[in-house]
């Protein structure tokens, strides 16, 4: 099924990279005919989703696939190498690129926003660098398209221009910029200092020679500087990013952006301090309880909000700790479980998105506790909604439910009582906001007052979206072998 | 013919078109002929940066007088390499003067105004390449009284004051350096650079050397505007012409911090310096301080050639924070950002002037909306943010990848920390800039209708130094390896010593 079999195999990594980017390009040349430069986003998308098949397949069949661009200093270069982790988060990340393209044309459209050309180009070009983010070989590469993911977001979440948006936008840039050249460039520099190199390497780069105390503040500065984590107290720009246009929640600011923050943590900790190191450092338990107080304090944060994306927004802080959580266990199950999440989360938080996006297209409303009865309007999105909010909680038959089961086994097995009570905790607090809407939606009479207008579903290019990435949240749970083969792979280079 | 007189043509080439300029007497001409001149001098720098790639010097007895009685020049790696920057800067900023500076200098002193710069350039040059403490100290003046002149020319009444100020301290720091020369005169009876380097290694630590290095660490540090004896620089770039500012901006403080490097490690010696004196506590403290005050009062300036004067004083507090770390590293860290430094305030100070050009204000409320209307003037203006800021792809990283690794090296960890959080500030000031410019609707009373596009003319100076932030970083290889070179040259003093040609 490799359709890419006629090339260099190792030319597939600058497809990845570059389709997104000459998609930006094409996007911005057919600006003046919607909808040729909707077709040509489209297109892109699908031609990406191909190439990352192709990789994925070499990946099964042991394929090396590597790519160096240039020395950036001596001995440091840019450079691509594809692992099993960075397939799984691209795979993810270029299939709902596609479904998230079909839902944004909707969308934008039912909503006449302005500047959509601009849109859809920063969408291309945040894809393009969330494939360099997922297959750099080293933290230089790594950095560097991380930064150009944060600058290239930040147009998306000002688009609406207003002065709400432009208040979002500077905290956005600030707290990502902030951590990111304060710590995260602080920790690979010194890390540089301490190793010599940045090569991303099965096992890690630290030896016996290297200082603990150093090595176990470099962990710390990793994990508060790779802002997109949104670990806490540097998570307030998540929030502030919902200003944006919701088919940007819901891509960037539930999958792509997001997960190349717990991605590269991830990452980090697998192949820079190595699971051995990791369990040695005094300061992974630290990280291990930031990480256990941001999944209860964010689901408690999230029940007080009334508007849904800011739910929502808050529900993801709380989910993308689960994976930090699962890193921080350094032990198999739970980095199992954190890759295994940072699918299944992509594929239920994706999904609540766009039905709040649905929701707002169709019945202007923004606020939960404006949802009273409109699963009875809106049946299928509401059904949609339901099985998004199981995945979230944790329940079978949702894929959140396997990410889960890992999480809470790699817990027990290292005795981390506090990750098994929060784990427990968030699972209840998760039940106590979703479920309530879900109620609401079916068993609560609609209020009738002259807000309210005769509405059906959402049109077609909103609704097919978002039943395809619900029944992809089922499907996980009953196929999760493809990315358990990946977790599984990246493991087994590493031992 | 050339050949053997490569060294001294730097220094030449204006001087001789100075005169000529003023005798010609038309605007069109005169600048035809200053942008000939100083593009000749470009390649004889890239001529002479290759002759001395190798860590060899030139040396050229001025009137056949050898040193160390005659008055020697000079060239090493090092100040190839700051040469190439400055001529180069010079050439871009006069392709973009041509539009910029008729509208804001009266006609009829245009010519007037080339001769000064390609005076302003010769001294410059003359500092750069000369081997004699003393002929420094004229061609430091001969720079300064030109650039008191181009500053004082623009329209706006006020830049009379504000080159008055800049002529009042400019003065005290020459006289300072004259001060602090004659007292190394005093001591060892020379004034060729090499000849000094040995003798005062004989008597160092007397308490006339010693005298004379703090004269002439003060007098420098006013004109390289290092923190807190800045005070004169705002007010000049603020008030000068755009392109002035440009030209200063990129030239002006460099060759006054390579005066630094020059005295500092070849006259008195790092050893001296540095581990008898403690010179490097004094200033790294100074330009940590620098870094912070400035950045700092960056972000409340509404003024953006103010703002970006600020950040001026910030980003030399970055290069002295190099040499204060005393390394191979540092040094290289502190010459590479020289260069870059020059790439991307010349950029900025460009953009700025395009906006003016247009909108008659630099003022923050003249760039609100100009991200439609000036498209090409503000995405150079963003990318060469981008740069100060330090992002990765720019030139701007780079420096600051070194920097910081410098301060790693020698395990300075809260520096190098400092130096990072140090950035974020640039954040502030340059997003200020770009988010009035593309989120911001245009103010009211401005004649929105007929803002448009800079000529062609000013775009190609100010985009081809906005490609060159990025084409420097992401190649790396020629700078960094110029730098590198450079570095090795000053720290290496004692084969500059024996070292002819």
């Amino acid at each position: 099924m490799n359709l890419w079999a006629s090339i260099s195999q190792d030319q597939l990594i600058n497809l990845a990279i570059f389709i997104p980017f000459f998609g930006a390009f094409l996007v911005g040349l057919l600006g003046k005919y919607p909808n040729l430069r909707e077709a040509a986003s489209i297109a892109t998308s699908i031609i990406l989703f191909t190439v990352v098949l192709a990789i994925t397949d070499n990946t099964f069949h042991g394929t090396l696939m590597n790519m160096h661009w240039f020395d950036l200093f001596p001995g440091l270069s840019v450079s691509f190498l594809v692992e099993p982790l960075g397939v799984l988060f691209a795979l993810v990340a270029s299939f709902l690129w596609i479904v998230t393209t079909i839902y944004a044309i909707g969308y934008m459209r039912g909503n006449n926003e302005k500047n959509q050309t601009r849109f859809f180009i920063c969408f291309a070009l945040a894809i393009s660098s969330v494939m360099a983010i997922c297959f750099s070989d080293n933290l230089l590469t790594l950095f560097i398209f991380y930064e150009v993911l944060t600058l290239s977001t930040y147009p998306l979440v000002t688009h609406a221009g207003t002065k709400e948006a432009k208040e979002g936008g500077r905290i956005y840039l600030g707290i990502l910029l902030s951590t990111s050249v304060g710590f995260l460039l602080f920790a690979i520099l010194g890390t540089y200092a301490i190793t010599g190199t940045l090569d991303f390497k099965p096992g890690g780069v630290f030896d016996e020679s290297s200082p603990d105390l150093m090595v176990g503040l470099l962990l710390v500065l990793f994990c508060f500087g790779i802002g997109k984590a949104a670990l806490m107290p540097f998570h307030r720009w998540l929030p502030s990013a919902m200003v944006a246009p919701t088919p940007v929640s819901a891509l960037l600011h539930a999958v792509a952006v997001v997960k190349a923050g717990v991605f590269s943590i991830l990452k980090v900790a697998v192949y820079i301090f190595g699971l051995d190191t990791l369990s040695d450092l005094a300061t992974t338990d630290l990280i291990l309880y930031a990480a256990s107080g941001t999944m209860v304090i964010a689901s408690i944060i999230a029940m007080t909000k009334d508007n849904l994306k800011a739910r929502l927004a808050y529900s993801t802080i709380a989910q993308l700790s689960y994976i930090v959580l699962g890193a921080m266990l350094a032990t198999a199950m739970g980095v199992i479980g954190s890759a295994m999440h940072i699918a299944a989360h992509a594929f239920g938080k994706i999904t609540l998105f766009f039905v709040a996006g649905a929701i707002y297209t169709t019945a202007h409303k923004k606020l939960v506790s404006e949802l009273d009865g409109i699963g009875k309007h809106m049946p299928l999105t509401m059904t949609a909604f339901t099985i998004g909010a199981i995945s979230m909680i944790g329940l079978p038959p949702a894929a959140g439910f396997i990410s889960k089961w890992y999480l809470l086994l790699g817990s027990l097995e290292t005795s981390q009582w506090v990750a098994v009570i929060a784990l427990i905790l968030s699972t209840l607090l998760n039940a106590a906001y979703f479920i309530p809407i879900v109620y609401a939606a079916y068993f609560k009479s609609e209020p009738n007052d002259q807000k309210h207008q005769s509405h059906g579903e959402a049109p077609l290019m909103i609704l097919i979206p978002l039943l395809i990435t619900a029944g992809m949240t089922l499907f996980m749970f009953f196929n999760p072998e493809l990315p358990l083969a990946l977790a599984k792979q990246m493991l087994e280079l590493s031992l | 013919m050339f050949e053997q007189h490569l060294a001294v043509l730097p220094v030449l080439l204006p001087l001789i078109a100075a005169p000529l300029v003023v005798l010609i007497n038309k605007p069109r001409a005169a600048w035809l002929l200053s942008t000939l001149f100083v593009g000749a001098c470009v390649y004889i720098s890239f001529g002479l940066v290759s002759a001395t790639m190798d860590g060899g010097a030139l040396r050229y007895a001025l009137g056949g007088w050898e040193p160390p009685w005659g008055i020697e020049m000079r060239v090493d790696s090092a100040n190839a390499f700051v040469l190439l920057t400055v001529s180069v800067i010079a050439t871009l900023v006069l392709l973009f003067a041509k539009e910029s500076i008729a509208s804001e200098v009266a006609h009829k002193q245009l010519p007037l105004f080339y001769s000064a710069y390609l005076l302003c350039l010769a001294g410059l040059s003359g500092i750069l390449i000369t081997g004699d403490a003393f002929n420094l100290f004229v061609f430091l003046e001969i720079s300064s009284l030109a650039t008191y002149t181009l500053v004082s020319l623009a329209a706006d009444r006020r830049c009379l004051t504000a080159a008055f100020r800049y002529l009042v301290m400019g003065t005290i720091g020459a006289t300072f350096i004259l001060i602090g020369v004659g007292m190394l005169y005093m001591k060892t009876g020379t004034l060729n650079m090499l000849d000094l380097a040995e003798r005062i290694q004989a008597v160092e630590s007397h308490r006339t050397i010693n005298t004379g290095l703090a004269f002439i660490m003060v007098g420098v540090s006013i004109k390289l505007a290092l923190f807190p004896l800045h005070m004169w620089l705002p007010a000049a770039y603020s008030f000068a012409p755009s392109a002035v500012t440009a030209f200063l901006a990129g030239t002006a403080t460099k060759v006054a911090i390579y005066v630094m490097l020059r005295f500092v490690f070849t006259i008195f010696g790092a050893g001296y310096v540095f581990e008898q004196m403690n010179m490097e506590i004094i200033v790294l403290v100074l330009a940590l301080a620098g870094i912070f005050q400035c950045s700092f009062v960056a972000t409340t300036q509404s003024n953006i050639k103010t703002l970006l004067a600020y950040s001026s004083v910030a980003q030399v507090g970055y290069i002295i924070l190099g040499v204060s770390l005393v390394s191979l590293t540092g040094l290289t860290a502190s010459l590479l950002h020289i260069f870059n430094h020059a790439l991307m305030k010349a950029a900025l100070f460009m953009a700025v002037g395009a906006v003016f050009y247009r909108m008659g204000s630099v003022q923050i409320i003249a760039f609100q909306g100009l991200g439609r209307r000036m498209p090409w003037t503000m995405s150079a203006f963003t990318i060469a943010g981008l740069s100060i800021i330090g992002v990765p792809l720019t030139v701007g990283f780079i420096s600051k990848w070194y920097l910081v690794t410098a301060a790693l090296e020698q395990g300075n960890w809260l520096v190098a920390f400092l130096v990072l959080v140090a950035s974020l500030f640039a954040v502030v000031y340059i997003g200020k800039v770009i988010e009035a410019a593309y989120f911001k609707e245009p103010s009211e009373d401005a004649d929105a209708t007929k803002i448009k596009e800079v000529p062609v003319s000013m775009l190609i100076p100010m985009w081809l130094l906005v490609l060159a932030n990025i084409y420097f970083g992401i190649d790396t290889s020629l700078t960094v390896s110029a730098a590198t070179a450079g570095a090795e040259a000053l720290l290496n003093g004692s084969s500059l010593v024996g070292g002819v040609q």
